[in-house]
């Protein structure tokens, strides 16, 4: 019995030392893995999170300050994503998102005034002062920063129009 | 099942399956022809490859084969007035296709005269450039009439440059119901060994070898009997299997040579036609005439009159079923709705869309054909890993796209499947695995495309940055150089007072 | 019909099939062992009927109450694909045929319980349900699983009639002694363990026989009418040759081998054959879908580790009977043998890679 506690104890010894070791010479410096969430991401920095910038979601989603949820123009495909990538498991139901949306500009409302097109981080609206504004769809991130700036109401979120080339066959429902 | 397939089954290599080929009564009768209806629908997009653009105006009149799309890009097609009429209107139709989408159309209202315009004709063909060939075939709007729709030139002179040896010709027609290809080889086999040589001149080809499924027995007599006498087109019965006339399998089984994934038959030498397509390339070169009607089988139980009508592209799908004789008892027991094939082909969502280049069947089905029913689980029986023709796992690769595991089931094969629907068509559990496939490859370009979208409003927002930076800097500039003028102007006012003042202070002095 | 059956959602093709389904290719395995079952209902009398109808109707009761619990929507058409009664019966196959109610009771709630819903339902398990039970009723319950009853034509004693034969079902009764026999297998490994010679202990031991008047299961004791079962299975195309095949060659290549070298130490291929549950798991276990590999292959693998490791068990393991016990063990290499197993995709070569393109095609 002895014997047994002794090489149990020696064991469990030497490992730890190993572990300790390793922590020190294999240690990841930095995580690449904030990167990866990064490039996911839209990219606008529009700050809707409520964090600076995409870089700063994406650490916080990491450190488990911030919820996989957090980005809104991101929809359900980025919170699927980032669900995968770490692992995590979220309740997509919960998300009413029926789909990306993008901003259009009603016509007969826009005085041409260019608030918009001042904060938009990709310049996707177009247009000059008493001119009517258009927004580029390809563009558009959806972070909807445009929409309070607008004293006509004249921008709207609108969900982007499917088309024949980009529409997805849907998955089968199971019985 | 003949004996060679027995035997075949025996040693476990008989991919595919054999599903009752119901092509009769349809394939006995002779092929009709329809009158030209009141409207034509004609989509701008009826191939592979970029969207037609078009060069009418609405109100102009057009005549019969005149040229009313133009081909864009590359890889395209042109589309020609069906007959002579008014161009009606350019605007969006319903599609055919399941999701009941609309895409832009030409729509043409006929004038009842259906006027030819001039065409410019050839009487010996194999006089003519390859090239040349090549040109008029592209400008005839010829697309593969077998289903696949891709630009008959851009083959013909791929192949021609890729140096190909044999030309496979597709008399398969492997899918149940259909038999457009059967009734035009029986009709009309003397112009289908014509095109096929006209085929050959324009590719370089040293021999063609027509494939026919061994369930068409007329076929296969009428065609042997008009390529009797030319040596390089070879007449060949091939096992009746379901997908035999997928592009693969059939170079497989004719030459015995593999092609390799993620490439072409070029590759190998070889380059594949339909019979149909034959046709119209024969006539694209010796009549001068663009492609503009194809034969489509009206097929199903739901079918009165089941057969082969000869019918102008753009035609609705609703008058040619009622010029087949319509559907028993007005559609009462109707369950689905196809355009092509029971096996891949598409369900519409009504009657009211037009046949298109690529159409080759409309089928009415009743319930009983179509054993629709809530999928069970799966079972792991195997037996879609038996019948699949390119030797993937379906019941592996649907597991993991059910779980959204996308970039899994393409590690696993997703990207090699054909969509055949042999795995579905004998899933016990009856487990709709092509809508899986389907499906996962939809969502894996849309992810694709979504990513480069984001890369490019990335971008736009550090340009964006850029631009505000650099207009924060010149300004900066700007503001500095006013400063240091406005300072150098004070200090020069400050100096030539200055001087002024000791001036007049000398001045004093000496005074 | 209206058009109101025309489907309203998107749906892709096929828009036929091929008539196949979950509840004929049961039927149809049913059909094949009822020739062995009526049979064993003839040598074994009424406690064997009773066996066999409680054993079913417990897997079926389980079943409705797992899929209850589970809160399966269709419950109806889960229950009659007929599924859960094949497993009952398979497991009444391997069972003593006097075995007592309640081994019927628990051995159904592991099979269909332990054995199958836990991991998920139809299609989800690793281990055949059937085999699971049978093994967890053999080691927690020795003395009745290895009761055997010599076959009532072959006995001195009077057949038990309806009553007497519910008695013993229901309460258990010790079996007079007079009918109580060994298997060919357990009697064989009994006496090698007292050191006796093999020829000498078969002569005095049951005899082998193709038409089954020996103790045995079910399956044991009506191999013939379990093979031609396996024969119509094949024909009708439910099962391939591959798997079956492979697990008598497993069992018969080693024992002919053995036998040859030591006839007084190992039993004969033919006795192999003949005893145990081995037909019933070639043609019927082997085949399972569930539990085996998809590839013809990756079967032909699984078969003849089945085989051998039956084989092994036999001959050197403390059981005298190992088919259930190497059924399982393969069960749990079915997911590394489909991973190394896979077919060739058309173009690529076997490591997935696609083919060279010839230079000079």
């Amino acid at each position: 019995m002895i014997a047994a506690i002794l090489s149990l104890t020696v064991l469990g010894a030497v490992l730890g030392i190993a572990l300790g070791i390793a922590n020190k010479f294999l240690k990841v410096e930095g995580n690449p893995i904030v990167d990866e969430l990064v490039d996911l991401m839209p990219g606008s920095n529009c700050g809707q999170c409520g964090y600076p910038g995409c870089v700063g979601a994406a650490e916080a989603i990491v450190a488990g300050t911030a919820p996989a949820t957090c980005c809104p123009p991101g929809g359900k495909a980025l919170v699927s994503a980032i669900a995968a990538k770490l692992g995590l498991t979220v309740d997509l139901s919960a998300l009413g998102d029926d789909g990306p949306k993008i901003a259009t500009v009603a016509e007969e409302l826009c005085i041409g005034c260019c608030r918009c097109a001042r904060v938009c981080p990709t310049d996707a609206i177009l247009g000059g002062p008493k001119q009517i504004h258009n927004v580029f769809r390809e563009a558009c991130t959806g972070c909807e920063a445009c929409i309070e700036k607008c004293p006509t109401e004249a921008l709207v979120m609108k969900p982007v129009p499917v088309t024949l080339q980009h529409w997805v066959m849907p998955k089968p429902r199971l019985a | 099942m003949g004996f060679m397939n027995l035997f075949k089954h025996f040693l476990g290599d008989d991919w595919g399956v054999h599903p009752d080929d119901r092509k009769r009564p349809a394939a006995n009768r002779p092929l009709r022809t329809m009158p030209v209806p009141e409207k034509l629908y004609l989509p701008l997009q009826q191939h592979l490859g970029g969207p037609a653009r078009p060069v009418v105006l609405v109100g102009q009149q057009v005549k019969k084969g005149e040229l009313i799309a133009e081909a864009q890009g590359m890889i395209s097609a042109p589309i020609h007035a069906p007959t002579s009429g008014t161009i009606v209107a350019v605007t969006d139709i319903t599609a055919p296709h399941p999701s009941g989408l609309t895409l832009p159309a030409i729509i043409l209202a006929a004038d009842g005269r259906d006027e030819w315009i001039d065409c410019q004709g050839c009487a010996d063909p194999f006089a003519l450039d390859p090239a040349e060939i090549g040109k008029r075939v592209a400008a005839a709007g010829v697309v593969g009439l077998g289903g696949a729709a891709f630009p008959s030139a851009v083959k013909l002179t791929g192949a021609a440059r890729s140096k190909v040896k044999t030309l496979v010709i597709n008399g398969g027609e492997c899918e149940p119901y259909l038999s457009c290809d059967d009734r035009q080889m029986r009709e009309r086999a003397a112009d289908i060994v014509d095109g096929i040589r006209i085929m050959l001149h324009a590719t370089g080809a040293r021999e063609a070898l027509v494939g026919i499924e061994d369930n068409k027995p007329e076929a296969i007599a009428a065609m042997q009997a008009a390529a009797a006498g030319e040596a390089e087109v070879h007449i060949r019965p091939i096992p009746a299997r379901y997908p035999m006339g997928s592009e693969k399998q059939l170079v497989q089984v004719l030459t015995g040579k593999e092609v390799a994934a993620e490439s072409r038959t070029f590759d190998i030498g070889i380059l594949v036609h339909n019979v149909g397509t034959a046709l119209a390339v024969r006539a694209a070169i010796r009549d001068g005439r663009p492609l503009i009607s194809r034969v489509v089988t009206v097929n199903g139980n739901c079918a009165n009159d089941p057969g082969n009508i000869e019918v102008l592209v753009g035609t609705l799908a609703e008058e040619v079923i009622a010029f087949a004789g319509g559907l028993k008892g007005d559609g009462i027991g109707l369950a689905r709705r196809v355009m092509g094939g029971p096996m891949m082909g598409m369900q519409i969502p009504h009657w009211r869309v037009p046949v298109v280049k690529g159409t080759s069947g409309i089928l009415a089905f009743d319930a009983q054909e179509v054993a629709a029913q809530e999928p069970d689980p799966c079972i792991r029986c195997g037996s879609c890993v038996k019948a699949c023709p390119m030797g993937l796992l379906p019941l592996e690769m649907s597991a993991r796209i059910r779980n959204s595991a996308y970039d899994e089931a393409v590690g696993i094969g997703l990207k090699d499947c054909i969509a055949c629907g042999c795995c579905a068509y004998v899933c016990p559990s009856k487990i709709p695995l092509v809508q899986y496939f389907v499906h996962a490859k939809g969502e894996l370009a849309a992810q694709d495309r979504n990513k480069l979208r984001n890369d490019a409003t990335k971008k736009l927002a550090q340009q964006r940055q850029e631009r505000l930076d650099r207009e924060a800097r010149e300004k900066a500039e700007a503001a500095a150089k006013r400063k240091a003028e406005r300072e150098a102007a004070a200090a020069a006012k400050a100096a030539a007072e200055a001087a002024a003042k000791q001036a007049t202070e000398t001045e004093g002095e000496s005074a | 019909m209206t058009p109101a059956t025309l489907t309203a959602q998107t749906v892709a093709s096929p828009h036929a099939h091929g008539g196949n389904s979950v509840s004929r290719t049961m039927f149809r395995v049913q059909l094949a062992l009822l020739p062995a079952t009526l049979y064993g209902f003839w040598l074994y009398g009424w406690p064997a009927f009773f066996l066999w109808a409680l054993t079913i109707l417990s897997c079926v009761a389980f079943e409705v109450l797992s899929l209850k619990l589970m809160g399966t929507p269709r419950i109806k058409g889960t229950l009659f694909d007929g599924s859960a009664m094949l497993t009952g019966w398979l497991l009444a196959m391997t069972l003593p045929p006097w075995a007592p109610w309640w081994v019927a009771v628990v051995g159904g709630f592991i099979a269909i319980v332990i054995g199958k819903q836990v991991f998920g339902g139809l299609g989800q398990n690793v281990f055949n349900p059937a085999m699971v039970a049978r093994v967890a009723l053999l080691v927690s319950f020795p003395l009745p699983l290895t009761l055997w009853v010599a076959p009532l034509p072959m006995s001195t004693l009077p057949t038990p009639d309806f009553v007497s034969s519910l008695r013993i079902f229901l309460t258990s009764l010790p079996v007079p002694d007079a009918m109580t026999s060994a298997t060919l297998l357990g009697h064989a490994k009994t006496e090698l363990a007292r050191g006796i010679d093999l020829a000498t202990a078969l002569h005095a031991g049951p005899d082998l026989s193709w038409i089954g008047m020996r103790a045995g299961s079910f399956g044991e004791s009506a191999a013939v009418l379990i093979l031609c079962g396996g024969l119509y299975l094949l024909i009708t195309r439910v099962i391939t040759w591959h798997a079956p095949l492979a697990v008598l060659a497993g069992v018969a290549i080693p024992a002919a081998i053995a036998h040859a070298v030591d006839p007084g130490r190992f039993l004969s291929a033919e006795a192999h054959l003949l005893s145990g549950a081995l037909m019933l798991g070639a043609f019927f276990i082997a085949t399972d879908y569930v539990t085996s590999p998809n590839t013809t292959t990756g079967q032909i693998i699984f078969g003849l580790g089945i085989g051998l490791l039956t084989w092994v068990i036999r001959s050197f393991g403390g059981y005298p009977e190992g088919v259930a016990f190497a059924v399982l063990l393969m069960n749990a290499m079915t997911p590394v043998i489909d991973r190394f197993c896979k077919p060739r995709i058309l173009g690529r070569d076997r490591k997935g890679k696609p083919l060279d393109i010839p230079e000079n095609a």
